[in-house]
């Protein structure tokens, strides 16, 4: 654009659009996730271990992003596993976004959430993360005695495999499950936010 | 659904497009109807989405957007009483400023007005006005050169300096 003509100026001028941009734009992501055009819906959730996210389909949760863990990576696994037809809908979230926002600051014990499933495979795996899910608050369980839970007792290296690809961390409380020896073990958002989870739960000593 | 797997998430395109989708109904249909047009654009490009492969997202959303704008300007049509003087189209509204020259662009012949709200509005480059408006480069730049020299003759010098 020539920046000399005042008439060309002025036509692009007064295009102070970007805050009314935000709010059309945040109405209508509310409005698509609401009647499920968009196949799924996440919100950010503030921890006091930073930034988590969280994202539903019209089943229920399909995946909890551990604090810190790159937004962008995120919603890119979802895309490509379920549908790129994602928006951003805190409001259509409420219940999720309260109860871990409450289990963060160490007011919640359980989650009552429906849970959908889809990105967990079938078989083993699947078997592994319903006993995980249905571990106790402030419980630890080694991969052993989860392998045993989910019907195969010798299988705790298939069982720490299944964990680790747990696509719905905290709700299913993965970090819940240690070593034998007493090592808290791996975990998905590092052992510092294990060992962090842990002693928020009275599991650990600080 | 095949192609629809690899694109990025919808709520991505929806960020970078908002502000010039905005802009450009604005000077479309006025700041009021701009937002149901919004609304209906991005519900219709949700919809859609899988039939953006390979195309500029920039002139693929502007032409839904396009559309929009003259469906309501037909629903406003529709709507009119018979003998009330209906205009051809709705002068945008822009109480912010300027609105001599928002009633001006809205005065324009259909393609003139589009071609000016999209390459100034709406801030797109000629090779993506022509690709909103399915017209060849060297039309849409015809469109925006002969909708400015209208402008500058309703207008005036003084209004523009």
């Amino acid at each position: 654009m020539n920046p000399g003509n005042g008439l060309e100026r002025l036509l692009a001028a007064g295009n102070g659009v970007e805050a009314a941009a935000a709010e059309a734009a945040r109405r209508f992501a509310e409005q698509a996730a609401l009647e499920g055009t968009a196949e799924v819906a996440y919100s950010t959730i503030d921890t006091p271990v930073g930034t988590a996210s969280v994202a539903a389909t019209s089943r229920g949760i399909i995946s909890v992003g551990l604090p810190n863990r790159d937004l962008d990576e995120f919603l890119a696994g979802l895309a490509a596993a379920i549908s790129p037809r994602i928006v951003e809908a805190p409001g259509t979230m409420d219940v999720a976004r309260r109860e871990l926002d409450e289990y963060f600051s160490g007011q919640r014990r359980t989650f009552d959430l429906p849970l959908d499933w889809r990105l967990v495979p079938g078989g083993f795996y699947r078997k592994v993360l319903r006993a995980t899910a249905r571990q106790p608050f402030g419980v630890t369980a080694t991969y052993g005695e989860i392998a045993a839970k989910a019907g195969n007792a010798r299988a705790h290296r298939a069982a720490g495999t299944a964990l680790g690809s747990n696509p719905l961390p905290i709700v299913v409380p993965c970090h819940r499950v240690i070593r034998s020896g007493g090592q808290l073990g791996n975990y998905g958002g590092g052992p510092e936010l294990k060992k962090w989870l842990l002693t928020l739960e009275g599991a650990v000593e600080e | 659904m095949r192609s629809v797997a690899s694109r990025e998430p919808f709520q991505a395109f929806l960020d970078e497009h908002r502000a010039p989708v905005l802009a450009f109904l604005r000077a479309m249909v006025g700041p009021v109807d701009a937002d149901d047009c919004f609304q209906e654009t991005f519900m219709a490009a949700l919809r859609n989405y899988e039939s953006l492969d390979g195309a500029n997202p920039r002139a693929w959303v502007m032409t839904i957007a396009r559309n929009k704008a003259i469906d309501h300007h037909r629903a406003r049509a529709r709507r009119a009483i018979p003998n009330e003087d209906v205009p051809d189209v709705a002068a945008p509204a822009r109480p912010d400023r300027d609105p001599e020259l928002w009633a001006a662009v809205g005065e324009l012949p259909d393609k003139q007005r589009t071609a000016v709200a999209l390459r100034f509005a709406a801030d797109l480059r000629y090779r993506e006005v022509a690709s909103a408006m399915d017209t060849s480069e060297a039309a849409a730049r015809r469109n925006v050169h002969e909708g400015l020299r209208k402008l500058r003759e309703r207008v005036g010098k003084e209004s523009v300096r």
